[in-house]
């Protein structure tokens, strides 16, 4: 009885999400049709939605599996140039070009994703974390000395398909992102990713392939970094080996650790807010990075603070108090 | 001849660049083995130690025999506030807690100096004497001899302060256990301090000599280096201290050794390459002491 009611209300919300979603998207498309708001607007919408895809990946990764990866840029580059050379050199029209860039760029990643992770996922913590960097390093300074990339001058006269203009591809896969990972995560396979977060030990003894799932986590997460990419090479138009340095990283991991780990609603919305926010405090680009520091900083210290335990303590007591009322 | 006489230039330049990796490797390695924790923001400390220099030598025109104490002591309290303000609040948090908290120093630092300074690298003439001494053929300049004699010196007081002093044993027994060595009544949270300052002051003398070496100053300096040097604990075994010492130096020989023979552009990803290949193959590094994981 009890699981019929909660799948009728998981329907009923899904509902609920779906018109969200629908409204959402034609907001965004009377806004653009309309031209409601300035240009320099316009042009954030779609480095919102590739920021949400970043951050909702890199959240598989960090959040819900538990290793800090600092390369996913490093993705992100491989997906880019991937997809655009696809869309360069590739005599077809241009949305089947695009279709092929997407999926290439995103295998491409995911295949990095596999290599790298491999070995890598043997590591912990902190030295994951490192390596991770310096594998995002380590393709940024390939990609720097390759000839079919062009080096440091990068590429450019990437036609400009998922623009603003092309609103519609880039909100579905957004949406087609945000909604596989999300129900990867409440999926069978999304409790086994957690397990491995919450006690990597303990998930071994009751019989978690470790390593396989750890595996798994990664190389979607990878996979929908180059799906990002792609989007960001035929926003943009030019491409350049720096665009991925590390800060870019830095700039993902912020956006996940400001929304809460493990929260994908939260990742969304800091998503939004991050991208949002330097444009609205325009002039002062340098204080953007010094605001992305004091934000990592301050969320981790008032995470783990005793005000924080308060708080928790002081809804739990209310939660407890309204249900014996 | 002129074969061996090119070797042998690069293999002392690998062995300055590597002394100073060296210095800056210690860094991490003694803030590893007392708190547990890579300090991220320990690379940013060599780059406020360089801007500290210039400031005191240049705007404040002081002689380098005032300016250097001074930027080593400014790096020593910038350890200290690091520590107090962002690490020991989190000393039971989980450690990606801690990890990002790193990050998010080495960031602020970062852009604080951008702030500050601003972005376009500012030139700075070396402080140590210019010029080279010839030997048999070879020359080497007076600055590489000053950075290797440096931090010869520093690695011998290093080595006896730590097991022949009294807060050396210290900073060992907490290294060893923290609560066992608080029970014992050594000052754990003074004990970390003393760390911190030590690593960073070390990190100061890095910067010192580094600049020397390069001359130019921006925000973003610290970051490669200490990266490298990090890789450099990484691979003498983080936490032991002559680990640090040998990862430094042969991370130095490799990097020169791959500038010089094999391609300048890809030298970083050799550098990053054997990190990684080090950390798979014997993750303990040259040095290090085995873990085994318990429940």
């Amino acid at each position: 009885m009890k699981r019929l009611t909660d799948n009728k209300s998981s329907w009923l919300g899904n509902g609920v999400k779906l018109l969200l979603i629908l409204v959402i998207y034609g907001c965004v498309m009377v806004v653009i049709d309309g031209q409601l708001v300035g240009r320099q607007m316009l042009s954030l919408i779609v480095p919102i939605c590739i920021n949400i895809i970043l951050a909702v990946s890199l959240n598989l990764a960090t959040g819900f599996l538990g290793e800090l990866t600092l390369g996913h840029a490093g993705f992100m580059s491989i997906g880019a140039y991937t997809g655009a050379l696809i869309t360069l050199n590739a005599n077809m029209p241009e949305p089947a070009a695009l279709a092929v860039g997407l999926a290439a760029g995103g295998l491409m990643a995911a295949l990095f994703g596999l290599i790298i992770g491999v070995p890598v996922l043997r590591l912990k913590g902190d030295y994951l974390a490192i390596v991770t960097l310096a594998f995002g390093e380590i393709i940024k300074s390939v990609i720097n000395s390759l000839s079919i990339t062009n080096g440091a001058q990068g590429l450019s006269g990437i036609s400009t398909l998922t623009n603003y203009r092309h609103f519609t591809i880039v909100f579905i896969l957004t949406v087609v992102t945000v909604v596989l990972i999300s129900n990867l995560v409440r999926s069978r396979h999304g409790r086994v990713i957690c397990s491995v977060r919450d006690n990597e030990i303990a998930a071994e003894a009751t019989g978690v392939p470790v390593s396989k799932v750890k595996i798994m986590a990664f190389v979607i997460s990878a996979f929908f970094a180059g799906i990002a990419g792609v989007i960001y090479a035929h926003n943009v138009g030019i491409l350049k080996p720096t665009n991925f340095d590390y800060n870019k990283s830095i700039e993902i991991l912020v956006i996940v650790v400001l929304g809460g780990m493990g929260s994908i609603r939260g990742s969304i919305i800091a998503a939004i807010l991050i991208t949002v926010l330097p444009e609205i405090l325009r002039g002062a680009d340098d204080l953007r990075m010094l605001l992305y520091s004091v934000v990592l900083i301050a969320m981790m210290l008032f995470n783990h603070s005793k005000i924080k335990e308060r708080i928790n303590d002081k809804l739990e007591q209310r939660k407890k108090s309204r249900k014996e009322a | 001849m002129n074969f061996w006489t090119n070797l042998i230039e690069q293999i002392i330049n690998g062995l300055r660049t590597g002394s100073i990796y060296a210095l800056i490797a210690l860094g991490y390695t003694m803030v590893y083995g007392i708190a547990q924790m890579i300090n991220f923001a320990h690379g940013d400390v060599i780059m406020v130690g360089a801007y500290a220099l210039y400031v005191f030598s240049i705007n404040m025109s002081l002689p380098p025999v005032a300016a250097v104490p001074l930027t080593i002591a400014v790096c020593g309290v910038l350890g200290i506030l690091m520590e107090k303000v962002a690490y020991k609040p989190l000393r039971k948090a989980p450690r990606l807690a801690v990890l990002i908290t790193a990050i998010g120093m080495s960031f602020l630092l970062q852009s604080g100096s951008l702030l500050i300074f601003g972005a376009t690298p500012i030139p700075f003439a070396s402080i140590l004497p210019a010029g080279a001494v010839s030997l048999g053929g070879i020359s080497i300049s007076v600055t590489s001899l000053i950075t290797m004699a440096v931090t010869v010196v520093i690695m011998i007081g290093l080595t006896l302060f730590v097991n022949k002093t009294k807060a050396g044993r210290a900073m060992r027994a907490v290294s060893e256990d923290s609560d066992a060595a608080g029970l014992m009544g050594i000052n754990v949270n003074k004990t970390i301090s003393m760390t911190f300052a030590i690593g960073s002051a070390l990190a100061a003398v890095a910067g010192i000599l580094y600049i020397c070496q390069y001359e130019s100053l921006k925000p973003t300096m610290g970051a490669l280096p200490g990266i490298k040097a990090f890789v450099a604990a990484v691979l003498g075994g983080i936490g032991s201290i002559p680990g640090a010492m040998l990862g430094g130096i042969v991370l130095g020989l490799i990097e020169s050794l791959s500038k010089a023979y094999i391609s300048t552009r890809l030298s970083d990803a050799i550098v990053f390459g054997v990190l990684v290949v080090v950390l798979l193959v014997k993750p303990s590094g040259l040095l290090g002491k085995n873990r085994t994981e318990k429940v």
